[in-house]
This record gives structure tokens, sequence and C-alpha cells, in this order.
């Protein structure tokens, strides 16, 4: 337990003295991990909206697949984006593997899904009747989408905190594509891994600890939009 | 991802048909059979740790991840728990964190490859029976393309042709990791008078295998274990740019934490462990390893020799 007091004493010293390198590490995870989360929005809330109204063949198969899509395992995503962008890959032209952009393609195949699934799932539990009506006072079709996304807002704002938080705190597919490099895509959860590997067991404490506090920032302002806006 | 109800947990028991009733429609309702499955399941795993032999309390071995990377670890492992039925737990990390696990009794047996860590630990009494098991030797692999030009002189040292990559401001990889490579590396740079940073200096912060995938992708030179990197060279783009420099002797130890210090150790499992690793049978399963594969050996046998240096 002397581990744990000592590792939290380190981590208040790591930041309050602003040291450069956890700051930089922190900055990357946010700036990875958000601009993931936004990309899924941008990609999963049309999909999700388009698998709760639409009705075309396929449909029935194309929500399992989302659904399973939702529990990708980080590890199976990482190899599979390494093998596309290393330099033997299809992809690897790019010369992406072992960089932030790598990490934010991803954490994007990890984070789509989770959009996907649960705008659909938001989208879904309006009920039918309330559509019926708009249509029936005449509601365009962008009038009636509009009205929707806004009475899904709030699950919606749960599907991006699920988002950010599945991806923040995810290390197999980052450690894979990204490779853990100093001062380019390390982030705090390779960095955590590191720090326990390298035997600096107070480091990975004060890093778990930032990463907890993020999460918990991050989620409370969410929460408190949530709240504050909810009926 | 709808707000948990604490409320219904609180007031369940009698009126907890109602809560149902009012509806929830985010609770998962956990049918009978499958719940019944995963319980099922978990004792399953529980009753199927411990080994089936008399000796059944498993043998924790930190090591590091270039001899679990190049798979020996593989061969002398189940080996191991064949003749003495002890079960291995083996946890590769870096030489670093596997001495310290020892140290501190998380781990029965540490086998690494830092000599001079190694003095400090041995120093400080809190880890003992200190045995050499074998040795390979570090080479510095690069690009073909060898942008540094270290094999245009190729009576170069380790330490020169750092310093040449430095000067040339080619990329490198360093493990990053504390560990025994890595201890080696940082030495080298020493001796070549070069506190290395930059651009060009990457540090992986990985295992060997990790490291030698990220220096071939980025066409960088790196550090590494012949041993690893013949396990690897297959589906790497780098070549061995320097070897056979003495300083780049790579001496593998055996070591166990004194149960003293650390009472909770497994000290039976720990030692016939470390006898096993120096025994006849250990040393010719080190000494044949990798000959079928890669075509030469990966690490030679040492056990009883006196001690380099």
């Amino acid at each position: 337990m002397a581990l744990v007091g000592d590792g939290l004493r380190q981590a208040f010293w790591l930041l309050a003295g602003g040291d450069a390198d956890v700051f930089g590490i922190t900055l990357r995870s946010l700036e990875v991990s958000g601009a993931a989360t936004g990309l899924s929005l941008l990609l999963g809330i049309p999909l999700g909206v388009a698998l709760a109204l639409g009705r075309f063949p396929g449909r029935g198969l194309a929500i399992s697949l989302v659904n399973t899509g939702m529990g990708l395992p980080p590890v199976v995503v990482g190899l599979f984006v390494s093998i596309l962008l290393w330099r033997s890959g299809p992809f690897g032209f790019l010369e992406w593997i072992y960089t932030p952009i790598a990490m934010v393609l991803a954490q994007l195949v990890i984070a789509a899904p989770i959009v996907t699934g649960l705008t659909l799932a938001a989208i879904q539990q309006i009920p039918d009747r309330f559509r019926v009506q708009m249509r029936g006072l005449g509601a365009s079709r962008g009038q009636l989408l509009w009205v929707l996304l806004r009475e899904a807002r709030l699950p919606m704002l749960a599907a991006a905190m699920a988002a950010f938080g599945g991806v923040i705190s995810e290390v197999g597919a980052s450690l894979m594509v990204g490779g853990n490099i100093r001062g380019q895509t390390r982030v705090l959860t390779t960095a955590t891994v590191l720090a326990a590997s390298r035997g600096d067991f107070e480091v990975a404490i004060a890093l778990s600890v930032l990463l907890l506090a993020i999460m918990f920032l991050v989620n409370a302002a969410l929460t408190w939009i949530q709240q504050r806006r909810a009926p | 991802m709808g707000q948990p109800r604490l409320a219904d947990r609180g007031q369940a028991g009698g009126r907890r048909g109602r809560s149902r009733a009012r509806g929830d429609r985010t609770r998962p309702r956990w049918p009978a059979p499958a719940v019944a499955a995963l319980v099922a399941l978990g004792l399953g795993l529980l009753e199927g740790a411990p080994g089936q032999g008399a000796p059944d309390r498993a043998v924790i071995l930190a090591t590091t991840t270039s001899t679990q990377d190049s798979g020996l670890l593989d061969l002398l492992v189940p080996l191991f728990e064949r003749r003495t039925g002890y079960p291995v737990r083996t946890v590769a990390v870096g030489t670093g964190a596997a001495l310290r696990l020892g140290a501190d009794g998380d781990a029965d047996v540490v086998l690494v490859h830092a000599p001079a860590l190694e003095r400090e630990y041995l120093g400080t009494g809190a880890l003992i029976d200190r045995r050499l098991v074998m040795h390979n030797d570090f080479v510095l692999a690069g690009p073909p393309a060898d942008p540094a030009g270290i094999r245009r002189r190729p009576a170069g040292t380790a330490a020169s042709a750092l310093g040449q990559i430095a000067r040339t401001g080619s990329r490198f990889v360093s493990r990053g990791d504390r560990s025994g490579t890595h201890l080696k590396e940082q030495a080298l740079w020493k001796a070549a008078g070069v506190v290395p940073g930059g651009d060009w200096y990457l540090e992986s912060g990985q295992g060997m295998g990790a490291t030698l995938t990220i220096a071939s992708e980025k066409r960088a030179y790196t550090l590494t274990d012949r041993g690893t990197y013949l396990a690897f060279r297959r589906r790497l783009e780098l070549g061995i740019v320097l070897e056979g420099d003495p300083a780049l002797a790579n001496v593998y130890h055996v070591l166990r934490p004194d149960p003293v210090r650390v009472p909770r150790v497994n000290v039976a499992g720990g030692r016939a462990l470390e006898d096993f690793l120096v025994s006849p049978a250990a040393q010719a399963a080190i000494e044949t390893f990798g000959v079928e594969t890669h075509g030469a050996p990966l690490f030679f046998p040492d056990a009883g020799k006196p001690e380099p240096e």
C-alpha cells in the first residue's frame, strides 16, 4: 500500500511541477482520442439514423454487425490496422504507421460502431406514433429528422461519452499502430504500460490517476450538460 | 447508457416486482441459463488453475522480452514443468522491472542480462544466488541503404558507429524501457561521447520485437540482441551493419530473491528453476535452440564457466 501512497504523491508533483513529458503525453492523448471521437460522431450519427429509420434489405445483418462492432477488441483492430498500414501492406505508401494519424484511425474503428449503435438505439426509442404524428402535421423529411435528432440528443451525448471513454482508455491498438514513440505517439495508456514494464510503478500510478481524472472531468462536464437540459 | 437507477435497487425486496413493472427499458434481463453458464465457467477457471502434480505452487519467472520474443522460454519452460511438476508463470518485462519484481518478492526467479544493474541488487542483498546461464551478442541493425555509412568502415567499434549515426543524424530507435538492451545502448552512447536526442532519436518504450518492427518501418538503426533479430529477420527490412565488437557481449544470469527478506516467495520452486537452467539438460537445449529454424544458434550455454570481464 506504500506504493499507492508514493504513486499518489508523485502524481501530485508531476502535475504540480508541470512536467513537460507528462503534459505532452496528456495533450497527445486528448488530441488523438478527441479527434477519433469527433470523427466517429461524424460517421456514426448518420449511419445510426439511417439504420434506425431506413428500411432496406440486409438491414438486420447491418444492425447485427454494428452491435458486434460495439465490442470490437482493440488488439484485433490494432492488428488489422497495422497490417494495412505497414510498408508491406496495401496502404503502406501513406507512411502513416507509427504516427498519431494511425492511432486516430484505429480509435475511429473502435469508436464508430459504439456511436452508430447508441444513435440507432436512441432514435428507435422515440415512439413510432411521434413520427407518424409529425408527418401528419406536414413535417418535411428534413424537419422530421431534425426533430428526431433533437429528441435523441441526450442519449447521443451519452454515445459521445461512451466513445471517448472507450478510446482514451484503450491501450492495445494505440500500442500496436502508434508504437509508443516518445514525444510522438506516446499517450497516457501506453506510457502507463511502459512505466510499469520499466519498474517505475510510482510513475505508472501517477499516469493512471491522471487518466482517471481526465475521464472524470470529461464525463462530469457532459453529465452536467445532460442534467441541465433534462426535463 | 441510461442513468442507473440506484433508487430501484434500494427499495428491492417486496416491491421489486412493482419497480420492474414500472419499466426500465435499459435494464438488461439475464436469462437464467446464461447466468448459470457464466458461473460454471468461472468455477471451472478457479479449479483448473493449479497444476496437478505434487508440488503445485507456481513459480513466477520474471525475465526480459528478448528471451520471450526469441521463443527460448517456450522450449525451456515446458521442459522444466515436465521434469519437476512446478507450473511456471512467465512475466516478460524490461530488465529493470524484472529485477525489481524479484527484489520485491513478486517473482521467484529472475533471468536477466544487465550485469551492472544485477550487481547493484546483489550489493543491497535483495537478490542472491546469481548464476551464469548463457550469452549471445548484440548487433547493430540498420536499413539496407545504410545512410550513416557504417558498413563502409568495417573496422569500427560499436561506439564509433553510434557516433556516426549521431553525426549524420540518421534515425535510431531506442528501446527506452530500461531493459538490458537499453542499458547496453546507453553505455555505448556514453562511450561514444554522445548524449542522444533530437528528431533522429526515437524511443519506442516497447519490447525488442516491436522495436525492430518500428525500426524497419521507419528505416532506422537499432541495437538488438542477435536472438530476437534472427527470430524476426524474415519480416524485417534490416540488415546487420555491425557485429563482433567485444563491447557487444550480452550475458544472461539467473538470480532469486533473498527469502529472509521476502518470506512469501516460492523458495523451493525458485531454486528448482535456477538449478534447472544451469543443468546439462537445459544447457543442451539452449545450445541447439534455433539452429533448425534460423541456421545458427541464438544463445550459447555458459553454465559453470568463469564470469566474463
